[in-house]
């Protein structure tokens, strides 16, 4: 829990120190928190839902993406090692403020029925598929999309967590516990665990990208049905 | 026999999504060797494929939780 302050902090310091004194010439810092906005602007957000709604979600996005790298993150720093999001809370968290917003947004935009006939019953699709077709858009729209954005991120940094700590403590094993011919097996562990410590960092980053870009994409589909 | 089922289960579980995976970036890697001024939008939507395949990898991993 504490974890999650600390990260949650550690968001607010790292924005409010880049906007405070924002030079037009940027320094150092700042280029670095621009590149990030930029990024999400731009290869996220204006990529997937075009100009204008591009611009209005912006924001929404890179905070989602900001706040998931920071949470993820914590994961690898080491005297933190729990990452914020690897108990099911702040996933499902972010998951359903991802739900609200999309339906929120097209209720506001296409009206009750408008949404549901836009969601449930895709143009272009010969009459009699609907059957077929209507539960399983149903199932996905309400039950799915929050359901796979939770486990995804859930269950990406468990594991992680599972197979840094897995390979630190083989390795405290072999050093500490293990019969003489054994100990060298010790430094394959700690490779191991060295090279998983840089595929976690990897992990958070893709994490965090993958869930933003879920998020504009699920936007993009119940706003513009017929794209 | 001893054991647990469920890691048996895991390891069926991971085929489908081991298969999935291979295929969706064998051919995203041959699309940009075909037309690499596409790169960019097929990195995206690679990133976007990889997200809903993995799922079904990690509900093998979290199936236990829900089911102990």
């Amino acid at each position: 829990m504490i974890v999650r302050f600390i990260a949650a902090a550690a968001v607010l310091l790292v924005i409010v120190l880049a906007a405070r004194r924002a030079k037009l010439v940027p320094g150092r810092f700042q280029v670095v928190v621009e590149l990030v906005l930029d990024f999400c602007r731009r290869q996220i957000a204006i990529e997937t839902l075009g100009e204008k709604l591009g611009n209005k979600y912006a924001p929404i996005i890179t905070t989602i993406f900001f706040s998931i790298f920071f949470f993820n993150i914590t994961g690898v720093i080491p005297f933190l090692n729990v990452a914020g999001t690897s108990v099911i809370g702040l996933p499902l968290i972010f998951a359903l403020w991802v739900f609200f917003l999309y339906v929120g947004a097209a209720v506001k935009k296409l009206g009750v029925g408008g949404f549901l006939k836009g969601a449930l019953f895709p143009a272009g699709v010969p009459k009699g598929l609907y059957i077929l077709l209507t539960p399983v858009e149903f199932l996905q729209v309400f039950l799915l999309r929050p359901a796979t954005l939770t486990i995804r991120l859930f269950a990406n940094m468990m594991a992680g967590h599972l197979l840094l700590a897995l390979c630190f403590s083989a390795t405290s094993f072999f050093f500490f516990s293990a019969a003489n011919g054994m100990k060298i097996l010790g430094v394959v562990t700690l490779a191991g665990g060295f090279a998983f410590f840089l595929l976690e960092i990897f992990v958070a980053a893709l994490q965090a990208y993958v869930f933003a870009i879920l998020t504009a994409v699920y936007l993009q589909m119940v706003l513009e049905p017929d794209h | 026999m001893t054991g647990n089922l469920a890691v048996i289960g895991y390891g069926l579980a991971a085929i489908g999504p081991g298969i999935g995976l291979g295929i969706l970036f064998g051919k995203t890697i041959e699309s940009m060797a075909r037309q690499p001024e596409m790169s960019g939008q097929l990195r995206s939507t690679m990133f976007i494929g990889l997200a809903f395949i993995e799922v079904f990898g990690l509900l093998g991993l979290v199936t236990p939780f829900i089911f102990p």
